[in-house]
């Protein structure tokens, strides 16, 4: 009955935008999408008119998935509860995305249109990755409601196992290319929020400040890949330059650990400086990078090295021609 | 293109006036040299703020050149190495070991200064 009610609504919008389109090609309302899609394959149906039939299969499917919408939603739901998926977010809440989520889903399966999922997809990641909601889940949650819904389909049509399998026919594509999709949309979300973290902290830790006439510090903090090594020596080298500095003091007492290729970054910054005419005090080794560089025998002889950063800076004082006198005890 | 070679009181001056080629680094290590003890000069000051690369090559000439200008009995100070070709010079492994280096011209002569007054 389905089948041909929709058969023969899909005539009718075929026939009707054939003769729309001469006039002018209108801008499509969202529920025109399907039947232009048609369109265009009834176009190539005129040839082979095979082609035809898994978009008619496609179209039974959406249907039967709109009318039993309520149930496979809730027995989506059930397992997305079961499997502990989305433990981050509430009954309601996933409920409510359910519910987007499967139109959205049955939506691409009717239109063969992924912008919109996508779009919806992007914003779905978008409210639930600051919650932290894993990749896992989301490919979980999409992969159930895939099983879910073949499993309708495997019940509906147990009994002619010719059109079962042809239904399936239409179905796995799109829904695998609906699963990659939203796995997708959500990895490159990810990836987003993550680069533009990055950049943040980048932004935050490399300050270079002078401390008086000539004398520059650089306090480093956290941990030094080799891009942000990079960054630092590029940031030194030309406060150097701008500042006319003759000593810095690179305090790395907030450097947790300390790799070869890291310790490299390190010498080589401070031979840079040199070329630049500066002289480079590091202060801050912890006992543990000590024993690191001590033991992958980074050569250090060319490094001017103090405890801390008050001896340091002490130290730069001397090199710059400084004598700090106490004046009185402080009251 | 020659690199003119000027004298000012006790120090010489030498200004990159633009990339040079291997012939032109060979020359200008062959008339400082030579320069050095004929003006009785005390210092060198060798200026490449206008080099924007710095191959082995001149690296190697211009570590040659101070050594030699020491040998001589002067004092070698290279000056204005821009911060990118500093980085990339380091990379490279090219570090002017035992060469005096300075910021510009004006702390070239500055260190200068200060060593003669310490030798004196």
């Amino acid at each position: 009955m389905v089948l041909v009610l929709n058969l023969y609504g899909h005539r009718n919008s075929a026939v009707n935008i054939h003769a729309a389109q001469r006039k002018e090609n209108a801008s499509m309302a969202r529920r025109e999408v399907p039947s232009k899609d048609s369109e265009t394959r009834s176009n190539r149906g005129v040839e082979l008119v095979r082609s035809e039939a898994p978009s008619e299969l496609l179209r039974e499917l959406v249907a039967h998935l709109r009318q039993n919408r309520t149930q496979l939603r809730e027995e989506w739901v059930v397992r997305i509860t079961e499997t502990r998926l989305l433990t981050a977010m509430t009954k309601e809440e996933i409920f409510a995305e359910a519910t987007s989520v499967y139109d959205s889903y049955v939506e691409a399966l009717e239109t063969e249109a992924f912008e919109a999922l996508q779009a919806y997809a992007r914003n779905l990641s978008e409210r639930i990755i600051p919650r932290g909601v894993e990749t896992h889940e989301v490919v979980g949650i999409v992969l159930l409601l895939r099983d879910v819904l073949a499993r309708s389909l495997f019940a509906k049509y147990q009994t002619d196992f010719k059109k079962l399998n042809r239904i399936l026919d239409a179905y796995e594509p799109a829904a695998n290319r609906i699963a990659n999709t939203v796995a997708v949309g959500f990895v490159q979300e990810r990836e987003r929020v993550i680069r533009q973290q990055q950049e943040a902290i980048r932004e935050l830790s490399t300050p270079v400040l002078q401390v008086r006439e000539r004398l520059l510090i650089l306090p480093i903090i956290g941990v030094i890949d080799p891009q942000r090594a990079r960054q630092l020596t590029e940031q030194l080298l030309r406060g150097i330059r701008t500042n006319r500095a003759k000593v810095v003091v690179i305090d790395i007492t907030g450097v947790a650990a300390m790799d070869l290729t890291v310790a490299n970054n390190l010498v080589q910054t401070v031979e840079a400086s040199r070329l630049l005419g500066a002289t480079v005090i590091v202060t801050g080794l912890s006992p543990e990078i000590a024993q690191t560089l001590v033991t992958i025998g980074v050569d250090l002889g060319k490094m001017n090295t103090v405890g801390d950063l008050q001896g340091g800076i002490e130290q730069a004082e001397r090199l710059l021609g400084y004598k700090v006198e106490k004046l009185a005890e402080p009251r | 293109m020659e690199v003119p070679i000027l004298k000012q009181g006790e120090v010489l001056i030498a200004t990159f006036q633009a990339a040079l080629s291997d012939a032109d680094l060979e020359q200008l290590r062959r008339g400082l040299v030579l320069q050095v003890v004929k003006l009785r000069s005390r210092g060198v000051i060798v200026d490449v703020t206008a080099m924007d690369v710095m191959d082995s090559f001149a690296s190697r000439t211009l570590r040659e050149i101070a050594h030699m200008i020491r040998l001589r009995g002067a004092e070698t100070v290279i000056v204005g190495i821009q911060p990118e070709v500093a980085f990339a010079m380091v990379q490279l492994g090219l570090t002017l070991e035992g060469v005096a280096t300075a910021l510009d011209l004006e702390e070239g002569l500055a260190y200068l200064t200060e060593k003669f007054k310490n030798i004196d």
